[in-house]
């Protein structure tokens, strides 16, 4: 395994009395591209602060290359000058493309030549090499945003702390920009710490995530896993696990679990014992539907539940169906299959899963974030 | 209206004979308000730049006093500088009463809040987040402050005119404390003053054009300067 450039450990942040950050561990790997993700106020960006040495932790330590970080201006200044930042606005200064994109090579007073020969790659990198002249107050949201992103990639730092750097641009610049990183990031291979609320950007970017909530790091995974085995409601809410239910364990069979929930019973694959409450999420790409009469599915898919639709919202190329089985299960289907099946409002259905598709939360095991 | 015309061509005559007292008068307006508002700028910038950029206990308090400053009365200034510069006063061994040094205190009281509280201004208008960004590109604290300055110049160029406007124009300080002496504490805005008691109007209105005219070409040179650099 690959060492952790950056740790944080037991690491407070509090203003006054409110505590925004409680990390206990959090270590980043050399190399990888770490998404912090969370929902707003969640304390993401003042992580990342922390981590970028631009915010003291009110107690706790860090850990950079090995050693620990001491907050004294001038090893402060010498550890920051092995990273660089973009947040979510360019914050270009009053001077020309190039010029802010020297400006960090400008401030380790490199020499003008050795400067030239650095920035130029990194202009055309981010498609900005037309533009080096012009006055940066000109620029349009996307361009002003690559050139704070050539800023810091110029640096060739460390460790690459972006926060939010597409919150501010509108869909069509972001997913051109959104590209454009991900295909830097793979060839420059250093190590970002990369802060989004959104679960598209950390899943395409990330090698890990760490899911941050209420100021504490929920859960640290590679991308699938988070998205597959949240490891709280809270988590399953914000990945977009849509349906999530109490349930107590009834029997347990080897490897399968029988929860009884709502007006119906489901089954499972996990060691809880009888007696043990769960909570279950059930993705609604996962959930296949039919008329209530039609004959029972294939054997594999266990769980199948009779119950009421609620509701029909078509979105975009799929169809939202809320299920009232004693509780409210949710169901993507495709309009196509919409179609074909003529589901209403008010009529009995089957709606079914397999077990596996099954994510359970165990409420009391606990969850530390390691 | 035959006045006016009068005073105005006068005026001309004046300054195209090269007049030495209004020469003098001249130069030594130029010379006394330049010089007060250079040294309210060597203070004033460093002072509204830390004000602008750091929060402590009582800086509101502090901001309103600056800002009460930038309105302070120059009739005000100019008993209180008096007082203190009288024979008997605390400073008055320094014998500077009635000496051109003394109207470079008096206004240099004046420009210096005005020049603090724009430059306070023109801080603040830089966005907040850029320190952190500048900081998070390995700039060091004065790197840091170098920068802000250079983003803030345009804005600190109105200081400059604010701080200059303010004592060029102003005259109950300077009468005061400079007494109007002829050949050597007589600049243009008392020598209007005694012109027009005497009612010798036209060199009033010479005095008051020249006044008009400097205050213009500073102005128009600093406003270039300004919008030479808001275009690039």
């Amino acid at each position: 395994m690959t060492p952790d450039v950056l740790v944080a450990h037991d690491v407070t942040v509090a203003y006054g009395a409110r505590t925004v950050l409680q990390v206990s561990h959090l270590g980043v790997r050399a190399g990888e591209v770490l998404t912090i993700v969370g929902p707003n106020g969640a304390g993401k960006s003042t992580l990342l602060r922390v981590l970028a040495l631009l915010e003291a932790p009110t107690r706790g330590t860090l850990t950079f290359g090995g050693a620990v970080v001491e907050y004294r201006p001038a090893r402060l200044l010498a550890l920051r000058r092995r990273m660089s930042s973009v947040f979510q606005a360019p914050l270009l200064c009053d001077t020309t493309v190039f010029g802010n994109v020297a400006l960090g090579l400008r401030f380790r007073h490199l020499p003008a030549r050795e400067i030239e020969r650095r920035v130029q790659p990194w202009l055309e990198r981010f498609g900005i090499a037309h533009m080096a002249g012009r006055a940066a107050n000109t620029l349009s949201g996307g361009e002003a945003q690559r050139t704070s992103l050539a800023r810091a990639f110029v640096l060739e730092p460390e460790v690459l702390f972006l926060d939010e750097p597409f919150g501010a641009l509108d869909a069509p610049t972001r997913e051109g920009l959104l590209l454009d990183l991900a295909s830097v990031l793979r060839e420059a291979a250093v190590t970002t710490i990369f802060v989004t609320h959104d679960r598209g950007e950390a899943l395409l970017l990330g090698d890990r995530v760490a899911v941050v909530m209420g100021g504490r790091v929920i859960q640290v995974d590679e991308p699938d896993r988070v998205f597959s085995s949240p490891a709280t409601e809270e988590v399953a809410r914000f990945v977009g696990a849509d349906t999530i239910v109490a349930g107590e364990v009834r029997e347990r069979h080897g490897e399968l679990c029988v929860v009884a929930v709502g007006n119906g019973q489901i089954e499972v694959q996990n060691d809880a014992v009888p007696g043990e409450r769960l909570l279950l999420c059930v993705r609604p790409e996962t959930v296949a539907l039919a008329p209530a009469g039609a004959p029972s599915v294939q054997s594999s898919v266990r769980n199948s539940l009779l119950g009421k639709i609620k509701r029909i919202v078509p979105l975009d190329v799929i169809v939202r169906v809320d299920i009232d089985a004693g509780f409210e299960l949710r169901a993507y289907i495709s309009k196509q299959s919409w179609h074909e099946s003529r589901l209403s409002e008010g009529e009995e259905v089957r709606a079914s899963f397999k077990t596996t598709a099954v994510h359970v939360i165990r409420r009391q095991a606990p969850h530390e974030p390691r | 209206m035959e006045l006016i015309w009068q005073g105005i061509v006068q005026a001309f005559w004046l300054i195209l004979r090269g007049d030495p007292e209004v020469m003098r008068i001249m130069w030594l307006s130029l010379s006394v308000s330049g010089i007060a508002t250079l040294l309210s700028l060597v203070l004033g910038i460093p002072i509204g730049t830390a004000i602008g950029l750091t929060r402590f206990p009582g800086r509101s308090l502090v901001l309103s006093l600056v800002n009460t400053g930038m309105g302070l009365p120059p009739v005000v200034v100019g008993l209180f500088v008096s007082i203190f510069l009288w024979r008997s006063g605390p400073l008055g061994f320094l014998r500077l009463l009635y000496t051109p040094s003394a109207i470079v205190i008096a206004q240099f009281i004046l420009a210096f809040p005005v020049v603090t509280g724009l430059t306070v201004a023109a801080m603040q208008q830089i966005d907040p987040r850029l320190r952190m960004q500048l900081q998070g590109l390995g700039a060091s604290r004065l790197q840091v402050l170098r920068q802000l300055l250079w983003e803030a110049r345009l804005a600190m160029l109105a200081a400059v005119m604010g701080g200059f406007g303010a004592v060029i124009s102003e005259i109950g300080a300077s009468m005061m404390v400079g007494g109007n002496i002829l050949g050597y504490t007589r600049v243009l805005t008392t020598a209007t003053v005694l012109e027009t008691a005497k009612g010798n109007f036209d060199v009033a209105i010479a005095l008051s054009v020249i006044l008009l005219a400097i205050t213009f070409l500073i102005n128009w040179g600093l406003t270039e300067l300004q919008q030479l650099g808001a275009r690039r």
